[in-house]
């Protein structure tokens, strides 16, 4: 039997961590799952916090913890508010048609 | 009536643009998109009384909110730049909202809760306070670079500074989580103690931590690896929006970088040196060489606000006191030359539509004279052309980067700013010596006039009386260097 200790909930926060960054970057579809990767990049940094929390005795952790769930769900009602005037202008999220501007 | 707890002293001017946004956006709620203007008038003039208040006390740090929040004369500095940046701002927008129906109340609303965002980045004591106060500025900002919700290039630029201004948040959040894991706390003065110990060598985690907040910290104030939102997010965006993007958040975000670096993570100089080196050097080649080839004035200022990004870092990748002050004394004078211009460009419209393209500016010089003059003032100061204030600006940099002997990253410095140079000049050759173009319309507005002839009197006159900005900006520098 083996003991779940800080490396595993570190382990699983840098994957879920890094599946948000390629979401963001490999994604060709579609702009609802860049938000639902967004989300999950900041559910990561919540179970690293809670994680060292939990490991360090300390109560700072797990409020910061709060603030971020708290800011993650404005941001997304920001963030759905703007897919869905950019979907009445453009008639399509596909992220291949966000292209008017060339960076 | 009760006393106001002490502790609530520094914090007066937050909590004031807090009170007063909710009130009006109350007014706006119950007056309707009418009294857009009035409240844009009440907006500003809630800056100026959240000035007073910021300038009034405040001569040693002083902490507040449990340690959360710091004012001292640094944060002083950094606030006053960022609020005169706002009012200017919203000042220039009033006509663009009232020409480009844009009367929405909730825009000098939006810039106000932005403006308090940023008050509270640059005088964040704690990663908490830091997160929130950047957050709070974030989401304001988001929407007001959509706010033209029937054009789809303001939306499409709303949607791409969201994307990847949320995973900048995301780094800057993953990185704070690993600091305070592997350090146990997240207040800048601890940390600070932590790492100034003689002999303590950082743990892993934390330079990684380190590195995740200095990209997203990057991310905000557009240095190289991190710029790409920039150019389509300035094009996109309403032009007044554009404007304050180029200055207040960016003047927000390097102070908090400045700070960031120097007190929690001073001890650390070896590991971000070479970082904030590396963007430094990059920011200043990429502003300077993709300038060249562009058309569109505002993607033109986009690269521009890249290159000075660039110049600033390097005072802070001095180190040092006298690198810090000339960071400080940049962003000064960068609020003023970046204003102006943009209200130039502001005033680019033609039969009632804005105009953007470089070669709309031919023959300005015939046509309208006086902005032609203007717009050539802003233009050489921002190559550095001495003795205008660019100048001095750039110089003070340099200065203390010599100063740290870092003598290859000043070469690269002076070489960049002679390759820019050439796109600022040629902006000026357009104007005075190209055939005229029909002429802009007239008049450009009294507010407009009136913000580019108080920004381009000090960036003309700044030689002449240089001493009070200098020295304020000294004892703001020595503030993080207790």
């Amino acid at each position: 039997m083996m003991d779940v200790g800080l490396a595993h909930y570190l382990t699983v926060g840098a994957i879920l961590f890094t599946l948000g960054i390629f979401g963001i970057f490999i994604n060709r579809k579609n702009i609802i799952i860049i938000l639902m990767a967004i989300e999950l990049m900041l559910l990561a940094v919540n179970v690293n916090f809670v994680a060292f929390s939990a490991h360090l005795g300390d109560l700072v952790g797990q409020v910061f913890a709060l603030f971020v769930l708290t800011v993650a769900a404005a941001e997304v009602a920001i963030g759905m508010a703007i897919v869905v005037v950019y979907f009445r202008n453009r008639g399509s999220i596909e992220v291949e048609d966000v292209n008017l501007m060339k960076g | 009536m009760p006393a106001v707890p002490a502790d609530l002293l520094p914090v007066a001017a937050e909590i004031w643009l807090a009170l007063v946004g909710m009130a009006l956006l109350m007014f706006g709620a119950f007056r309707g998109h009418r009294a857009t203007r009035l409240i844009a008038g009440l907006a500003v003039g809630a800056f100026i009384v959240a000035a007073v208040l910021i300038i009034g006390p405040a001569s040693r740090a002083t902490l507040a909110l449990g340690g959360l929040f710091v004012v001292d004369t640094f944060a002083v500095f950094m606030k006053t730049l960022v609020l005169i940046g706002a009012a200017l701002t919203l000042i220039m927008s009033l006509g663009y909202i009232r020409r480009e129906d844009m009367e929405r109340f909730e825009f000098p609303v939006l810039v106000l809760f932005a403006t308090l965002g940023m008050m509270m980045m640059v005088s964040a004591n704690d990663l908490m306070a830091l997160y929130i106060g950047l957050e709070l500025q974030s989401l304001s900002l988001y929407v007001i670079a959509a706010f033209r919700r029937d054009s789809l290039r303001s939306t499409e630029a709303g949607l791409k500074y969201f994307v990847l201004g949320a995973l900048a948040s995301g780094m800057l959040l993953y990185g704070c989580s690993l600091v305070y894991g592997f350090t146990g706390t997240t207040r800048f003065a601890a940390l600070a103690a932590l790492f100034a110990a003689p002999g303590a060598e950082p743990a892993t985690g934390v330079v990684v931590g380190l590195v995740f907040i200095a990209a997203g910290l990057a991310f905000k104030v557009s240095a190289v690896p991190f710029h790409m939102w920039t150019p389509d997010v300035y094009e996109g965006a309403p032009t007044p929006v554009t404007a304050f993007f180029s200055v207040a958040p960016k003047i927000a975000a390097v102070a908090l970088l400045l700070r960031v670096m120097m007190q929690p993570f001073g001890g650390l100089e070896a590991q971000w040196q070479q970082i904030v080196v590396f963007i430094s050097v990059a920011s200043m080649l990429l502003g300077a060489f993709a300038a060249l080839v562009q058309t569109n004035i505002k993607r033109l200022m986009a690269y521009s606000s890249i290159g000075h990004i660039g110049y600033a870092l390097l005072g802070l990748a001095a180190g040092t006191e006298a690198g810090v002050r000339g960071v400080l004394i940049y962003m000064a004078i960068y609020l003023a030359m970046n204003v102006g211009a943009f209200g130039c460009i502001l005033a680019m419209r033609r039969q009632d539509r804005m105009v953007e393209d470089i070669d709309d500016l031919a023959g300005l010089s015939r046509t309208h004279p006086l902005m032609a003059l203007a717009l050539g003032i802003f233009m050489f100061a921002m190559a550095g052309i001495p003795p205008l204030a660019g100048f001095f600006a750039k110089l003070y940099v340099f200065l203390a980067v010599i100063e740290a002997k870092l003598y290859v990253l000043a070469v690269i410095g002076v070489l960049s700013s002679v390759v820019a140079a050439y796109y600022y000049l040629r902006i000026v050759k357009i104007m005075y010596f190209d055939e005229a173009a029909d002429p802009f319309d007239r008049p450009i507005g009294r507010e407009l006039s009136l913000v580019l002839a108080g920004t381009g009197v000090f960036t003309l006159f700044f030689f002449v009386y240089p001493r009070p900005l200098l020295s304020v900006a000294q004892t703001a520098a020595a503030a993080l260097f207790p």
